[in-house]
């Protein structure tokens, strides 16, 4: 089995964003930027298959600005045999949409035709978590996504729901599966392997070079800081907590 | 006249501005190429300051404050360190080394003492100290007993000081004394505040081997920590790295055989000097990670603390503190990574390495208490987190070459020049 894993760049998660001066997008300007956790588990999740000797190779693929080559080689890092870098300048947090990057990932499956696609979830910039499930649709392969356990011998998926979890079975490969938090805890780039990282592989093309014709994405109109939380009161006993739940929150 | 002329001609020579000069190499076309800033880092070097940061956040940062109290290292938390790689950063792959260059050890010691310098300690000592001194004067035999283990498993404690001697080290009382046949060392004597000697497996020690030859008899060893005859003391109650053991060391009658001799014999006060003073490099960068883990958990606070009706950070008379601050850890940053790549470099960098670990610790020292007033009353309390920078960072004034041994050692090359 061959393994497929997308890798992002984002904003790291420990990073407080702020909102560029036109509001427009947050500033990138120097922020610490980051693999994407979600694709973080996506790459452990298949660095795992390759020890346990039921994938044969791991191929990270990044869409992103050439700086994006970093987090690739993070993904080598991690134990993936080679990377693909699509190289663009378009923003990738928000211009760069989800079924552009679903088309481009499409593109590249078809010519390395690998088994098995893990994604994360969602990107944690965007947040939109649209791009598994519209890379399985353009495919015509099942999906199977917020993954928290994925059984290849058994051809099934437990899957995170709002309710608990589901497991469901998918008809084979190739199939497009999408990360969840508790899918795996990913490992750290030990320094040995990142030094063996070095000596990997990276090809890097353009959309041009891949002849993907981009989806029109969303146009963003204002980025704004959510509304800071207003100050509560303090009630003076539990009669006066109990009387303003009842009859000023209406929740009891 | 002669004697003028020789004397403006060695201080031109000896002056390092001849380094800012260009050479051919430098242009490209006719155009200058451009040159990395100090603070541009290489793409592993980045790696692993993200793999660093990830580390000590998540692995360590939880255990930091109960580690402090308890005054020991969790041991999962140092086998986490081997399993990273992080202990041996320079040693080269054919000896399961990490085969990283000097300013990436630097950056790991920083980044570890942003979050804990009771584990930066450690992480410097056996990087900058014991594993360069065995891969530059080793024997085979030496490397090949001991690298694999230092990267892989086995911390040490590099033992100088004496009760006697600490500035003036080679005052040493500690006698490794040779057998007739010149076959084996006996070791008597002892050895005061050694940072980690209890969870060390190995010490890298000087000893004299011939004091009839006072300084030219100190010779270096790497022991095994279990050989029989050496008591190691109880841990020293300290003011800060509370994590990290300090303790005496006693030797009685320890015999060790010839092949733990490190380098040559009677070379060991030249070793000592070499080595120390690349490892003010590593403790700079420690004294920067603190001052940077100090600032980095006040700035929040001083957006989210609303006093007169104002958040404190609004105040110009912070605004002012913060920004003098902040350029002077900028500083400290551009010596610690300067003198690093001047080691790297080959070019001289004992007084760039004296300068960067004498001024780091003033500076980790002042924001450190600064923090702590910028907090008010609560930042002088356990709740938060920079009493403890306050307190780890005192010693980054002491050891490897007190604030006045750095001041003499800069002194005497500026003389030199003049």
């Amino acid at each position: 089995m061959r393994v497929m894993v997308g890798v992002k760049r984002v904003v790291d998660y420990a990073v407080k964003v702020r909102v560029a001066a036109d509001k427009k997008a947050v500033d990138l300007a120097n922020v610490k930027m980051s693999m994407n956790p979600f694709c973080e588990i996506a790459v452990e999740e298949a660095v795992r298959l390759k020890e346990a000797k039921k994938a044969t190779e791991v191929i990270a693929v990044s869409v992103g600005p050439k700086a994006s080559a970093e987090t690739l080689r993070t993904a080598l890092a991690m134990g993936a045999d080679r990377g693909i870098h699509i190289m663009t300048d378009i923003r990738t947090d928000q211009e760069l949409g989800s079924l552009s990057v679903a088309k481009i990932l499409a593109k590249v499956a078809s010519e390395e035709s690998p088994d098995a696609i893990i994604l994360g979830k969602q990107s944690i910039d965007g947040d939109f978590g649209c791009t598994g499930s519209m890379l399985a649709s353009l495919m015509d392969v099942p999906q199977c996504t917020f993954a928290a356990k994925i059984d290849f011998d058994a051809s099934t998926v437990e899957r995170e729901t709002d309710t608990g979890t589901e497991i469901v079975k998918f008809p084979g490969l190739p199939a497009v599966f999408t990360a969840d938090l508790r899918l795996n805890e990913p490992r750290y780039a030990t320094l040995p392997n990142i030094m063996k990282a070095k000596k990997k592989k990276i090809d890097t093309k353009s959309i041009e070079d891949l002849g993907v014709e981009l989806s029109e994405g969303n146009e963003v109109l204002e980025v704004f800081e959510p509304p800071p939380r207003e100050a509560g009161i303090l009630v003076d006993d539990v009669d006066g907590l109990v009387d303003k739940l009842k009859n000023e929150a209406s929740v009891i | 006249m002669i004697s003028r002329l020789t004397l403006t001609t060695r201080r031109l020579v000896s002056r390092p501005i001849r380094t800012f000069s260009a050479s051919a190499a430098d242009f490209n076309d006719g155009f200058p190429t451009l040159r990395p800033a100090v603070t541009m880092f290489s793409e592993e070097e980045n790696a692993v300051r993200d793999m660093v940061q990830s580390w000590a956040n998540t692995e360590l940062k939880p255990h930091v404050r109960a580690m402090d109290q308890e005054g020991a290292m969790r041991p999962e938390i140092l086998s986490s360190l081997f399993q990273n790689g992080l202990m041996g950063m320079e040693i080269p792959a054919e000896y399961g080394g990490s085969e990283m260059n000097f300013t990436s050890a630097c950056i790991a010691v920083e980044e570890i003492a942003a979050v804990d310098p009771s584990f930066a300690i450690l992480v410097d000592i056996q990087n900058t100290l014991t594993n360069n001194a065995v891969r530059f004067w080793g024997s085979q035999t030496l490397k090949d007993r001991w690298l694999p283990r230092l990267a892989t498993d086995t911390a040490s404690s590099f033992c100088l000081s004496e009760a006697g001697s600490g500035s003036d080290a080679f005052a040493m009382k500690t006698t490794a004394l040779p057998s007739s046949d010149g076959s084996t060392y006996t070791i008597n004597g002892s050895k005061l505040w050694i940072s980690n000697s209890k969870e060390a497996g190995v010490f890298l020690l000087f000893a004299n081997a011939a004091p009839d030859l006072g300084y030219k008899g100190i010779t270096a060893f790497m022991v095994d920590a279990s050989t029989p005859g050496i008591h190691v003391g109880k841990k020293e109650r300290k003011l800060g790295l509370r994590a990290s053991s300090t303790c005496p060391l006693t030797f009685e009658d320890v015999v060790v055989d010839k092949d733990c001799v490190l380098g040559e014999v009677g070379k060991g006060y030249k070793y000592a000097i070499e080595i120390l003073n690349e490892g003010r490099i590593g403790i700079a960068a420690q004294q920067l990670g603190i001052a940077k883990g100090a600032f980095n958990a006040t700035m929040p606070y001083l957006r989210e603390r609303k006093q007169f009706g104002t958040a404190i950070g609004d105040f110009q008379g912070m605004q002012h503190q913060v920004a003098q601050l902040a350029t002077e850890i900028h500083a400290v940053e551009c010596m610690t990574y300067n003198a690093a790549r001047m080691k790297e470099n080959g070019l001289p960098f004992v007084k760039e390495a004296s300068m960067a670990k004498l001024y780091s610790s003033q500076v980790a020292e002042k924001v450190a208490s600064k923090a702590i007033e910028w907090y008010g009353g609560v930042g002088f309390t356990e709740d938060i987190i920079v009493e403890k920078f306050y307190r780890d960072c005192k010693v980054g004034s002491i050891y490897e070459g007190t604030s006045n041994i750095q001041l003499q050692t800069i002194a005497k090359l500026i003389a030199q020049e003049w």
